[in-house]
């Protein structure tokens, strides 16, 4: 009798499945299209760019001033952070020298970002593997300091606070006392995720020892930020090439060799440690002075190359400039971190069960406007 | 390695290319596109380069060539340089593929061909990747026009 189906020679058929892009979590319009032996991941292929806005394009129209608040649509959650790629750049390249006092303001707040982008991150991963009460703490805490950044920016989320040569406004005279209100607050918290998450046991089963990556890999693939150090991979822009005044701060790089979706939580978890040691090292110290250099209106970068890196929540993130000397840059290319992150997920994923899938991808923390563009 | 010794090493192997550091805060070296795989195997492999994460990857448009641009750092030895390659052919731009070496250029190899059509030879998946399947004309060269989507000021 003849079979029309195919089948192995253990008579299973392999089969696809279609995940996203709307997707609880997949967070955002990412889809993947899986291929399965049972409940075993067989290959795991993104198909990106459902919200491709092709921003590369839009910033050879714009001048050096404008490109600034389209970075921080890219990736939300570091908002500040890559609005600091783009001004470091800038700066780098017309040699301005800025005020102390900015340098303190921007690290402060690359650091909130870096915290607020963690709680998010935890919650919804607890959420992810289906513990709605960690996102609700994660919520929390993440408000609070979108609250202090509306009082100081303006915005909540997409602050643009960033100008060349400085920040766009000085400091809220409630900032200092109320970031020293939310770290005392916060170490509490910090220690309240460990006992909710770290050490739950059914947590515990399903991420130690999952979607491990090694040290090659990771190099290979290109992923970087707290993923990446997971596996071993020192790449900590903040430490490797320092900018601001990273280079006169005390912290640690967090390293872990396991490379599992366990120390991959785990590397955030310190990183907010390491976030609140920076912090503390400077709230008290935020020297007098201006709030910005002077610079021209109209923004003309020499003609040459500029890269600028910079330590987001989710990795690198480069900004690469080639320019004629013009208003607008010729061409302009953002490495995004969480671009090359997400091109592990195959390698990750592959071979383990199609349940894991969900919490290794919570671990690579991927935002959607980050990988498009 | 400083940029003197990269400049030394590079060229006694490959003579051909170009190292200068005119414009740009790393060392460019510019090489002929036949050549493009043995020197990057070599920096890759060689342990006094050891250039063996490739952080960014992407393509300009100049008025006579497409510019393949590389950038490499150590992860060990911590230094870095950029790999260029001018691919004079506008009409069909080829280029050999370099994800075996570093996969992390699968996806970015995919992203240059989607946006400036420069095509990878022996790319294992070479297809669209931000953009549909059939879209028309590729979006990052500078004679792209689209009438409805880009208001030219």
């Amino acid at each position: 009798m003849e079979q029309d189906v195919i089948v192995s020679s253990d008579g299973t058929q392999e089969y696809f499945i279609n995940m996203g892009p709307q997707h609880p979590s997949t967070h955002g319009v990412l889809r993947l299209v899986l291929t399965l032996d049972g409940e075993i991941l067989e290959k795991v292929e993104p198909h990106i760019g459902y919200i491709h806005r092709s921003i590369e394009k839009m910033c050879e129209k714009d001048n050096y001033r404008q490109i600034i608040h389209l970075t921080d649509r890219m990736d939300y959650l570091s908002a500040h952070i890559n609005n600091h790629a783009v001004c470091l750049a800038i700066e780098k390249a017309l040699e301005v020298e800025i005020p102390e006092r900015v340098k303190y303001i921007r690290v402060i707040m690359d650091e909130l970002t870096r915290i607020s982008s963690h709680t998010l991150w935890w919650g919804v991963m607890g959420m992810d593997l289906g513990a709605i009460t960690s996102f609700l703490y994660g919520f929390r805490d993440h408000e609070h300091i979108t609250e202090i950044f509306e009082e100081t920016c303006g915005a909540r989320l997409t602050m643009n606070y960033n100008v060349p040569g400085g920040v766009m406004y000085d400091l809220h005279p409630n900032f200092v006392q109320r970031v020293k209100d939310f770290i005392k607050d916060f170490k509490v918290k910090l220690v309240e995720y460990d006992t909710l998450l770290s050490g739950n046991i059914i947590f515990l089963e399903r991420t130690k020892g999952i979607g491990i990556l090694s040290k090659e890999d990771a190099i290979s693939f290109g992923v970087t930020g707290p993923a990446g150090r997971a596996s071993g991979f020192s790449c900590d822009v903040r430490k490797k090439e320092p900018y601001g005044i990273y280079d006169q701060l005390d912290f640690k790089e967090i390293l872990y060799t396991e490379g599992d979706t366990f120390s991959r939580y785990k590397a955030r978890i310190d990183e907010m440690w390491e976030s609140i040691k920076i912090i503390e090292q400077l709230i008290d110290k935020i020297p007098e002075g201006d709030f910005q250099a002077k610079t021209r209106n109209v923004i003309k970068l020499p003609k040459g190359e500029f890269y600028q890196k910079v330590e987001t929540a989710r990795g690198e993130l480069g900004l690469y400039i080639v320019s004629t000397g013009g208003m607008n840059p010729y061409r302009l290319k953002f490495r995004s971190p969480g671009f090359s992150n997400l091109s592990a997920l195959d390698k990750m994923a592959r071979g383990g069960k199609i349940a894991d899938l969900v919490a290794i991808m919570s671990t690579l923390d991927l935002v959607v406007p980050d990988i498009d563009r | 390695m400083t940029n003197e010794e990269f400049t030394k090493t590079i060229n006694s192997w490959v003579p051909e290319a170009e190292c200068s550091e005119e414009g740009s805060e790393f060392l460019n070296v510019i090489v002929p596109k036949e050549k493009l795989i043995e020197l990057i195997t070599k920096l890759k492999e060689d342990h006094s380069t050891h250039l063996d994460y490739m952080f960014c990857l992407t393509c300009v448009d100049w008025p006579e060539h497409f510019q393949m641009v590389y950038h490499l750092k150590s992860s060990d030895l911590d230094h870095m340089l950029v790999l260029k390659v001018n691919l004079e052919d506008k009409e069909n731009p080829e280029v050999e593929t370099v994800c075996q070496l570093y996969r992390t250029a699968e996806l970015h190899e995919r992203e240059v061909y989607d946006l400036f059509g420069v095509r990878f030879l022996n790319h294992p998946d070479l297809r669209r990747i931000l953009l549909t399947d059939d879209w028309e004309g590729y979006p990052l060269r500078k004679d792209y026009v689209d009438e409805i989507n880009i208001v030219s000021l």
